[in-house]
């Protein structure tokens, strides 16, 4: 990745392979095809296995869980683990504090997208340190960093409160690389003509810069959405109490606590791995695209 | 006012970014460095008068220490057998998308890339109770075709193979991904004119492609590395570290040594360690491509 590399956003189009006029060739390409999208579609299988069995589980009963041999269908479909999470676990507040760390990240993707446009737009003195000291963090594992900002988020008091979960994780560096990567490309003019205009640089980033940005803060908002949708970590080193869970800390707990309850244990899994699939299924041209945005290749 | 505002614009719109990073990831470097020479733990928290200066010590200790080495051992385990893994499962699959023409191929993208967006926890819940002895898919799909139980997450050393399977299924996608970009990069007529010339398709995969997708090879095979020497969320979740520090990694060694017996220095030595291992490796893999541009 070099930060002064344009961005890619062409989509190559693929161009058929130009058959050749032997017919017996155009008739092994076919079968070629055909063979390979078989092999693929078995690895396929196996890879959505998990998911499957997942959700066939979840609909099964306790007893039909632990019953040998195995059942594949449910004999008899239960929705009680559902009710089961919501009404005697507290998955309605892990939830609530999930969507509540969902929307904290949207806004840690707003000043990412502000870092973004300045780095993009504007020199600045000491821009160039700057950046390089952004993308430097990269670098820096997460292991290394994790017990040090617990010891100052207790300093400061914001153990066990939502505050103390969002802030280590509100902003990213590859977020602010692919915001100026994208940003570079809206034409100078544009903004130069709202300067003369007399907008504000922070007018400008508004209603030009961020209406014009809508490709990337696509993709960013959806992975922005999983990363905080999926959080786990944070949450499970700094909320003690079970008020500040997120799903992925109760469904960690739900394990501990009803280990041999596994039909209810592949309902809260479930409950959260859907929705992103849901989500994923739909916006995939976008998030798979994005890749190409970034320019990695 | 508004003038003195927008004079400094550049600068008001990156400093909550550049400080956050700063107070979040580039100062806690720094602290976990000093730490890491200091006997830092709970009474140190209560009262710093507590914490004392102690060297090398950590250092010293903690490459005495069994579990330690152990997960050491681990890691190197899990990075040797499942970075090739990945690296080559993500790539064959890429190439396989990218010799097909029709809708369905399409499709296989996201089969293949959504074990990359689910969440670890869920996952490794769902993953726990397919490898479960007695109730899980796994042994009944082999008892089907008549084999034998495996002890899937209860031998030390085939548990660590499963976490393995665990992780390679929930890499690939992203991996192939990026190949699938780069792969979609390559001219077609560069093929056309091979075919043309009489080269096969073995040889059209070998001179042309691979040698083509070096930038992206280096660029998945870094970026694996280094995820992989922090492999951490599938042994905490589904075996924690067990059985008998068989699946310990060097990461949930340094979480389990701050988290669960609040020794922060010892933890932090530890957490410098594998700072010190990836930037290595890191850089020996620069200057191995480095070399290979040469010729």
């Amino acid at each position: 990745m070099i930060p002064n590399e344009k961005p890619v956003a062409v989509n190559v189009k693929r161009e058929k392979f130009s058959p050749l006029p032997d017919l017996n060739h155009k008739r092994k390409a076919k079968l070629s095809q055909l063979l390979i999208a078989l092999i693929l579609t078995v690895l396929g299988i196996a890879f959505m296995l998990p998911f499957f069995w997942m959700v066939i589980s979840s609909f099964k009963t306790d007893a039909e869980i632990l019953a040998l041999p195995l059942t594949i269908l449910p004999e008899n479909v239960t929705f009680e683990h559902y009710i089961d999470l919501f009404v005697n676990l507290n998955f309605l507040t892990y939830l609530k504090n999930t969507l509540l760390i969902v929307l904290a990240s949207f806004f840690g993707l707003l000043l990412t997208a502000m870092a973004g446009y300045a780095f993009a737009k504007h020199k600045f003195k000491g821009s160039n340190i700057l950046f390089v000291g952004v993308l430097a963090t990269m670098m820096i594992p997460g292991q290394v960093t994790m017990i040090p900002v617990y010891l100052m988020l207790n300093q400061m008091g914001l153990t066990n409160t939502m505050m103390g979960i969002v802030l280590p994780g509100l902003v990213g560096a590859f977020g602010v690389f692919l915001f100026r990567q994208f940003m570079t490309t809206i034409p100078e003019e544009m903004l130069e003509a709202a300067r003369l205009d007399g907008a504000s640089e922070f007018r400008i980033f508004f209603s030009i810069v961020l209406p014009m940005s809508k490709p990337i803060l696509a993709v960013q908002g959806i992975l922005t959405f999983i990363g905080a949708w999926n959080s786990f970590l944070w949450p499970l080193i700094i909320a003690n109490d079970e008020a500040l869970y997120t799903l992925s800390v109760g469904l960690a707990l739900l394990q501990g606590q009803h280990g041999g309850n596994y039909a209810l244990q592949m309902a809260g899994a479930t409950f959260m791995v859907v929705p992103i699939i849901i989500i994923f299924m739909i916006f995939q041209k976008h998030i798979i695209e994005g890749y190409n945005i970034s320019g990695m290749k | 006012m508004k003038q003195f505002l927008n004079d400094r614009a550049p600068y008001l719109l990156v400093a909550p970014t550049v400080l956050l990073l700063l107070m979040f990831s580039i100062m806690p470097l720094f602290i976990a460095f000093f730490m890491s020479f200091t006997d830092m733990d709970l009474a140190g928290i209560a009262n710093w008068a507590n914490i004392e200066w102690i060297g090398l010590t950590n250092y010293i200790e903690i490459f005495k220490d069994e579990v330690f080495i152990q997960a050491l051992l681990n890691t190197i385990v899990y990075v040797v057998i499942g970075v090739p893994i990945v690296i080559g499962l993500s790539l064959a699959i890429a190439m396989a998308i990218n010799f097909g023409t029709g809708k369905v191929f399409e499709w296989f993208r996201v089969v293949f890339y959504m074990p990359s967006i689910t969440n670890v926890v869920a996952v490794a819940v769902v993953w726990g109770f397919l490898f479960n002895p007695q109730y899980g898919l796994f042994n009944f799909l082999l008892n089907t075709i008549g084999l034998p139980d495996v002890p899937w997450l209860q031998d030390p050393f085939i548990a660590k193979l499963s976490l393995i399977m665990l992780a390679v299924w929930r890499a690939v996608g992203i991996n192939m991904i990026i190949f699938l970009a780069a792969l979609q990069g390559i001219p077609r007529t560069y093929y056309e004119a091979a075919a043309l010339d009489g080269a096969s398709t073995f040889q059209q995969m070998f001179k042309i492609t691979i040698p083509l997708l070096r930038y992206a090879i280096f660029f998945v095979t870094v970026t694996t590395l280094i995820g992989w020497i922090q492999f951490f969320e599938e042994p905490l979740i589904m075996t924690e570290g067990g059985p008998l520090n068989s699946t310990t990694s060097l990461a949930l060694f340094i979480y389990n040594n701050g988290f669960q017996l609040s020794n922060f220095g010892y933890a932090a030595a530890g957490s410098v360690v594998l700072f010190i291992l990836i930037i290595t490796v890191t850089l020996i893999q620069f200057r191995l491509q480095k070399n290979e541009n040469n010729y």
